[in-house]
């Protein structure tokens, strides 16, 4: 670090603080104690049950489907998503900017809403339900692919975008066939984005949680959903333990990789202008276009069933669902009526996003400096991958994790309201940091320099260069936050209290009770909670913030 | 007035600015000459704060600066691209030094409008940098840094990424506001036409380190080293038999000096009453003159000028050669003939 930003860097070390404290208390703390109660039953480590849990069928079995699922679910998306980011943001056409809007959509619906829009979709009655597909491992393969077509898309789409168009045509130029471009210039130049949106896409697909519990039942279960079985129905902490441990393994190298694609995908490459690069579509295009109208009817089909299933009833049309919700008694399910708890859902979604906003601004503006000494320019590259853990590890981890370590004075929170915003806020902190540390790093350091050199002082100076391209993406992250918040269900379902439910664990205990009328209103709170998330990320998507998505 | 003292700048293992001392006298402007990647922005940074010494000092009318942080040290940086607040108007840039020293508005308004002026901009002050040429946002950029009141001006390659004709003019009118403010300048450049226009006196830097420090017209003249004539465009270099034998046919007398004697282009002219002989190798016509490669009897390969565009590969010639265009040096690290 240059000397003038000594006191500066000790003031942005304080503040750093704060962010770390958190992640230690809330993340590091929960995990590790629910690791210790698996590991050290008796206050001594025991190591017995590993190789016994690793060796049961089950084990075996839900680590094999945990396996094939996810790259599967990866390949599919790849396949699907390439065309589509093709078309998306290498053409240009009237009704671009829709598209963009609809394909991202699915990737902030909650994961139960979609797990009832495929349940919807295919189940007996369904408009697909002919298929049989219903209770198969179908339905979680659509669901992944469903859910994160918009990462491939924004990933490779974003890369894709920018890259100069004149590379591809000098290949033609010295005569190489449109194949033999693909294949020697786009390819090779799309190769990070595309490794760094696969790797993201296998870690959502591995550590699926919401999606498989409503559509897998106990037939096809993910590592996830085995650590919430084990913990809550059989109170196999060890088993639990074990698997989390494995996940957090299997996740740390992911994001490792991730890191690692992301890092040369930042360093040279020919960027241009979005506009000068589109072009309109040619003849040649039909394959893709095609492959973006499959995907588009792909996202709406789902969507559309479950509008339309919402609105029906006993074979006819009816509003009876929607009214069933602001009915406190119309299902002994329920201890609240459904407008009470997307009251509450959105009473938290307010807290966990202000929570996510000033530590993830924080954590954003440190892992964006870039300090001269080797050392402290290692201790940001560490954070920076620290606050990236939450994204990937299993959210009922740190959900069980939290009721058995903050259990206890100074720490009691079992009761406190503020376990969920806190919890919801941990899993949408990455999302804020990866929304705000690019937008920081593009700009010029010697931008900084320069209004030093005015006068400015350390802060100043940054507040000069830093804070006018921060502005929107700060709102976009907002959004980002306070739809990730709504829909969050992992930890949530563990530390929501029953009387002061959230929408997502709502609609999950309304469709895991049988009956038409429970299904009924499901399907209508999964309407209302889609709408709620859509619509705010709809105001992200029109703020046209690039780096929302993309990780 | 600018020492600097022993200043040392490192990189891990590699050495950008080695044991370089300086001084700029106040009022007056220098320039560090020095090709691509020699250190010489790492040392302008290192005066502006931006850069942590390894060893050495800067001192700034006799105060040691260490450890006075960019901001306080009342210079102000100009880039070689500007750095201009792209979000800001010309006016709101030029006006953000007086802003940070809480000028008055109506002082603020009279300085900005004063000093767009002077470089050549008026009327400009609501216009978006992104709309302004790349000399435009220069003169901004200049203007900003004026604006600073700075007691020192340090300018990282101010002209470089112009255009040649453009970079010209501007260097002249760079000269010329430099003067009229009275402004102690730091200059650093690859170019020496920008050197020699804007600078009283210029520090050559080859790898890190000063070369030759004097009056730009003295260096001109006189380089110390066969380095530094290279750099500044002496373009053959004769030694031993072969500058015997020019001394010879050029009609100097006396013994030579010791070392090598470096020849600018100019030096060497076709003229029909000219002593020396040769064989054109190589004729290349440029905007004012046709450059040769000629083949002097005796002597071996040289560069030589003509205004005559009939020339061509392979007449003979008889060129006449100018001293005055010529220095002895000593062997810098290069030992091959020119």
């Amino acid at each position: 670090m240059t000397p003038r930003f000594t006191a500066q860097g000790v003031t942005l070390g304080l503040a750093t603080l704060v962010p770390v404290a958190f992640l230690a208390v809330f993340f590091v703390l929960p995990v590790s104690g629910m690791l210790g109660r698996g590991f050290f039953p008796d206050g001594s480590l025991d190591l017995s049950g590993v190789p016994d849990v690793l060796g049961r069928t089950r084990t075996l079995r839900v680590l094999w489907f945990t396996l094939w699922s996810s790259a599967a679910g990866t390949a599919l998306t790849l396949a699907l998503g390439l065309p589509v980011a093709f078309v998306l943001y290498r053409l240009r056409f009237p009704g671009r900017g829709l598209l963009r809007a609809l394909v991202v959509m699915p990737f902030v619906l909650p994961t139960v809403v979609v797990g009832v829009m495929f349940r919807s979709l295919l189940s007996r009655g369904g408009p697909l339900g002919v298929l049989g597909w219903d209770g198969t491992w179908v339905p979680i393969l659509l669901a992944f692919v469903f859910f994160n077509l918009a990462v491939v898309v924004r990933t490779v789409g974003g890369m894709w975008e920018g890259l100069d168009r004149r590379a591809e045509e000098s290949a033609a130029a010295l005569g190489a066939t449109p194949w033999q471009v693909w294949r020697s210039v786009t390819l090779p130049a799309l190769t990070p984005a595309v490794v760094s949106a696969g790797t993201l896409v296998f870690l959502f697909c591995s550590t699926a949680f919401g999606v498989v519990l409503t559509l897998g039942g106990l037939r096809y279960g993910t590592v996830e959903t085995e650590i919430y079985l084990l913990t809550t129905q059989f109170l196999d902490l060890q088993g639990a333990a074990v698997l989390s441990v494995l996940q957090l393994a299997a996740v740390v190298v992911m994001l490792a990789l991730a890191a690692r694609t992301r890092r040369s995908r930042e360093r040279g490459l020919a960027r241009v202008g979005a506009t000068a690069a589109a072009r309109r579509p040619r003849r040649d295009d039909i394959p893709a276009l095609v492959a973006t109208a499959l995907a588009v009817a792909f996202v709406l089909l789902p969507v559309g069933s479950l509008v339309v299933r919402s609105l029906r009833r006993a074979g006819g049309w009816t509003l009876a669902n929607y009214r069933m919700l602001a009915d406190p008694g119309s299902t002994p399910v329920l201890r609240v009526s459904v407008v009470q708890a997307v009251e509450n859902s959105l009473r938290t979604a307010v807290d966990a996003t202000v929570l996510a906003m000033v530590l993830g601004l924080v954590v954003a503006l440190v892992v964006s400096r870039r300090p001269g000494q080797r050392l402290w320019a290692g201790v940001v590259s560490a954070l920076d991958g620290a606050f990236m853990l939450p994204l990937g590890i299993s959210a009922v981890t740190v959900g069980f994790g939290f009721l058995i370590t903050l259990d206890r004075p100074p720490l009691d929170l079992r009761t406190s309201p503020v376990l969920v915003p806190v919890a919801q806020a941990m899993v949408a902190l990455p999302l804020v940091v990866r929304t705000l540390a690019p937008v920081l790093r593009s700009v010029d350091p010697r931008q900084r320099e320069a209004a030093a050199a005015l006068g400015a002082g350390p802060w100043r100076a940054a507040w000069t260069t830093e804070a006018p391209v921060l502005a929107r993406p700060l709102l976009a992250a907002t959004g980002f936050a306070f739809a990730v918040s709504l829909g969050e269900f992992g930890a949530t379902s563990f530390l929501a209290r029953p009387d002061r439910p959230t929408v997502p664990v709502v609609i999950y205990q309304l469709i895991s009770r049988p009956g038409a009328e429970n299904l009924g209103m499901a399907l209508a709170a999964s309407v209302v909670l889609a709408l709620l998330t859509v619509t705010v990320m709809g105001v992200v998507e029109r703020l046209r913030v690039g780096s929302v998505g993309t990780f | 007035m600018l020492e600097l003292e022993g200043v040392t700048v490192r990189f891990g293992g590699t050495t950008a600015v080695e044991d370089v001392s300086l001084r700029v006298g106040a009022g007056s402007v220098l320039a560090v000459l020095g090709p691509s990647g020699c250190g010489k922005s790492t040392l302008l940074r290192a005066v502006a704060g931006l850069e942590r010494l390894d060893a050495g000092t800067v001192r700034w009318e006799g105060r040691d600066l260490a450890g006075v942080p960019t901001h306080e040290r009342g210079f102000a940086l100009m880039f070689q691209d500007g750095q201009l607040f792209a979000h800001a108007s010309v006016a709101q840039n030029i006006d953000y030094p007086l802003r940070l020293r809480r000028a008055g508005r109506a002082e603020r308004t009279r300085r900005v409008e004063e000093l767009l002026e002077l470089v050549g901009l008026p009327g400009y002050g609501d216009r978006r940098p992104a709309t302004l040429s790349g000399g435009e946002q220069q003169r901004v950029a200049l203007a900003r840094s004026l604006a600073a009141d700075p007691v020192l001006l340090l300018l990282d390659e101010p002209l470089s990424a112009l255009d040649r004709s453009l970079r010209d003019r501007l260097a002249g009118d760079l000269r010329e506001i430099l003067v009229a403010t009275g402004t102690t300048a730091l200059l650093v450049t690859h170019d020496h036409d920008e050197a020699f226009t804007v600078a009283d006196r210029m520090a050559v830097m080859l790898a890190g380190s000063v070369a030759q420090e004097g009056p730009s017209s003295e260096v001109w003249r006189a380089p110390a080293t066969r380095d530094v004539a290279e750099f500044v465009g002496f373009e053959t270099f004769l030694s031993g038999a072969p500058l015997l034998a020019f001394r010879r046919a050029a009609g100097a007398s006396g013994d030579p000096p010791t070392g090598t004697l470096a020849l600018r282009r100019a030096a060497l002219r076709v003229d029909a009453s000219g002593q020396l002989r040769g064989i054109v190798r190589r004729a290349v016509t440029v905007s004012d003159a046709v450059q040769l490669q000629v083949d002097v009897e005796g002597v071996g390969a040289m560069a030589a000028t003509t205004q005559d565009a009939g020339i061509r590969r392979g007449d003979h010639v008889a060129l006449r050669a100018d001293l005055s265009l010529s220095a002895y040096v000593f062997s810098g690290n290069h030992q091959n003939n020119g």
